[in-house]
């Protein structure tokens, strides 16, 4: 009897008892689906946190100067001449000073637009277009010239987009608009990435309280190499400052493998909830199984007086249960690709968000081997029940 | 002399119901020949059931020998019992024993199917075996829509599906009417007129009647072996009359036998 002939009798038993079989795998379905669904959620979850992060720039490191005082200072130009020592690894350098002074345009005071001093590189880091007008230029940084570089939510809500050359105020200073930038956000809102006005840091670390530029931006030139940049910038800033204590030097890649591997510690425990699911489905099988045993009882016997040994009793019932739990399996794989879609539409329009619950390849090849192997696992018991059979008995068995 | 086809040597058979010991057979010896059509008789608890199930390989002796076509099924594990049972044996139940989710060339190519017949040439003997007792034209039928006397023949047909050395007919009659037993005996006739063996299990004189030979059991024990005629004599019965004694008493002794 070959294996093909085993699975078509396996095929035509399932198919004979429609609802039992669907009754069985159900188990199977709910714990597959799920299983898919969630890891398809941790799987879009994660990119789209990884997608956001790119889009802030994973080739970014971000200097912070934590000490005070003009000793634990490092001077512009230290920096500029520390990315140009080490263009090997480095490529771009901008001071950040974050303005707390209000934004005030006309008589109309703007809280929530964030307006930041920055060099004339920044834009370069993050790929950030000047749309209209001109981008920064080193006279600016130089003369400490007041002017400004908005987004293009404050060109179109607060200029109707006849920003070039208008004014806005800012810590008493009236600064000129010279560049408006490309739109960022797929929806620009206030306070959002399009709701920002950018100065040249000289001026906006004049206006700030300490004086002194106490945050910067470095880029390295590609993203493997950012762990040897921040080696590299750590050391520099500890031979300047001689203490570890007076700055700290972060990536975001940093961020990203902690959040990612957050995600996936909380994906894992979801998961193995969800398997549960597939344990109890395994179980419902091997209760059907077994039921099917003794109801088949004289069936049993009869193979097995026309000659069906005990190995080709047990292969039947195993490949019975392992069909059922994979035909399950495969039932389960198509709803959980359809809660996927229907799960990203509904985020989607929740959040305004594009996150897509998209099963990977992996996690369906798994999910099935998982089905199949749980019905061969919980099959056994029954089958092996059903091979040992005495045929005299099962024979006589009504 | 030739070698008997199945022979059996001091077979005894002993079952525990709790604390009683029962000698199913004791001390059977007989030898059935190839072509030989064989009934072998006996009221319920005769042991006939024993020898049945000891000839059709789905038991083996407690001690003596059972040897079929020159093997000692004794000796046997499950697995080879399981084989020489596909091989040398064609079952014919009183149940008629079909598998009521299969159709008819289904039901009859499972033995096939477990020797390892491919599926063409399955389907082949199977249709001349159906074709054989006269059901060519309801190959695809289930056994459900069929009669009785019909689904004893699809049973015939199977025994024979795969050339069995000894074709074993346990009260093939018991669940038919008069008419469509006769009928299902004259088939068996038949094939022992073909050259088959055939042994032939009953509680009934009459229909053992039919066979060449009766071998007559009563309380395990073979108390008649030989031709049809004379098989009833009111002489062996008398004979026996003892032997039907307490039942109490021969479980006594089984039991001082065994411990």
């Amino acid at each position: 009897m070959s294996i093909f002939e085993t699975f078509s009798l396996a095929l035509s038993n399932i198919w004979s008892s429609k609802m039992r079989s669907f009754l069985t795998m159900l188990g199977i379905i709910i714990g597959i689906a799920s299983v898919m669904v969630i890891a398809g959620f941790g799987d879009g979850m994660e990119n789209y946190i990884t997608e956001s992060f790119q889009s802030a720039g994973t080739n970014v490191l971000t200097v912070s100067l934590t000490g005070t005082g003009s000793s634990s200072t490092v001077k512009v130009d230290d920096m500029y001449d520390m990315v140009e020592e080490n263009s090997e690894i480095l490529d771009f350098v901008s001071p950040k000073v974050t303005m707390r002074s209000q934004l005030k345009i006309g008589t109309e005071t703007y809280n929530r637009t964030s307006v930041t001093g920055v060099g004339e590189e920044y834009f370069d880091i993050y790929d950030y277009k000047v749309e209209k007008g001109r981008e920064f230029r080193y006279i600016d940084m130089e003369k400490r010239t007041r002017v400004c570089i908005i987004g293009s939510y404050v060109d179109s809500e607060m200029f109707d987009g006849q920003s070039l050359g208008q004014t806005l105020r800012m810590g008493g200073e009236v600064f000129t608009v010279i560049g408006v930038l490309e739109n960022i956000d797929d929806e620009p809102r206030q306070g959002g990435s399009d709701d920002v006005v950018y100065i040249p840091y000289s001026i906006a670390a004049r206006l700030s309280y300490s004086g002194t530029v106490s945050s910067y931006v470095v880029t390295v030139k590609s993203d493997d190499l950012i762990d040897r940049g921040q080696n590299l910038v750590e050391n520099e800033l500890f031979e300047i400052l001689r203490s570890e204590d007076a700055y700290t030097v972060t990536s975001l890649t940093v961020l990203l493998d902690m959040m990612t591997e957050m995600i996936d510690v909380v994906i894992l425990v979801l998961t193995f909830i969800a398997g549960i699911s597939l344990v109890v489905g395994g179980i419902g099988i091997m209760n059907i199984m077994l039921v099917s045993v003794s109801e088949r009882t004289r069936e049993i016997g009869i193979r097995k007086a026309l000659g069906a040994k005990e190995s080709a009793i047990l292969s039947q019932f195993v490949i019975e249960a392992a069909l059922t739990s994979a035909i399950g399996g495969i039932i389960g794989i198509l709803c959980g690709y359809g809660l996927s879609t229907v799960a990203t539409n509904i985020i989607t329009n929740l959040l305004g968000e594009t996150l897509t619950v998209s099963p990977s390849a992996t996690s369906i090849a798994v999910a099935f081997g998982v089905s199949a192997l749980i019905g061969i696992a919980f099959g056994y018991l029954p089958a092996r029940k059903a091979a040992v059979l005495n045929p005299i008995d099962a024979l006589r068995y009504e | 002399m030739k070698t008997p086809l199945l022979e059996f040597r001091s077979v005894c058979k002993t079952y525990y119901m709790g604390d009683d010991v029962v000698r199913a057979a004791d001390n059977i010896s007989f030898s059935i020949y190839e072509n030989e059509f064989v009934a072998i008789v006996g009221k319920s608890g005769s042991g006939k059931s024993t020898c049945m199930n000891i000839i059709g390989c789905l038991d083996v002796p407690t001690s003596g020998q059972y040897l079929l076509d020159g093997y000692d099924v004794g000796l046997m594990d499950k697995d080879e019992l399981s084989e020489i049972r596909n091989e040398k044996l064609g079952f014919i139940f009183q149940q008629y024993n079909l598998l009521p989710k299969l159709n008819l060339l289904e039901n009859v190519e499972v033995p096939l199917m477990y020797a390892g017949v491919s599926k063409r040439e399955r389907r082949d003997i199977a249709k001349r075996a159906l074709e054989s007792v006269g059901l060519g034209d309801k190959f695809r039928n289930k056994p459900n829509q069929l009669s009785g006397g019909q689904q004893q023949r699809v049973s015939i047909a199977r025994a024979l599906a795969n050339s069995p050395s000894v074709i074993l007919a346990d009260e093939p009659t018991g669940a038919l009417d008069s008419r469509t037993s006769r009928d299902v005996l004259a088939l068996l006739k038949d094939l022992h007129g073909k050259g088959n063996t055939v042994v032939l299990i009953t509680h009934d004189n009459s229909i053992a009647a039919t066979a060449q030979r009766i071998i007559r059991l009563a309380d395990g024990k073979v108390i008649y072996d030989g031709p049809a005629e004379g098989a009833f004599d009111s002489s062996i019965d008398s004979a026996c009359e003892p032997l039907e004694a307490p039942v109490e008493e021969q479980a006594e002794e089984g039991y001082n036998e065994h411990f």
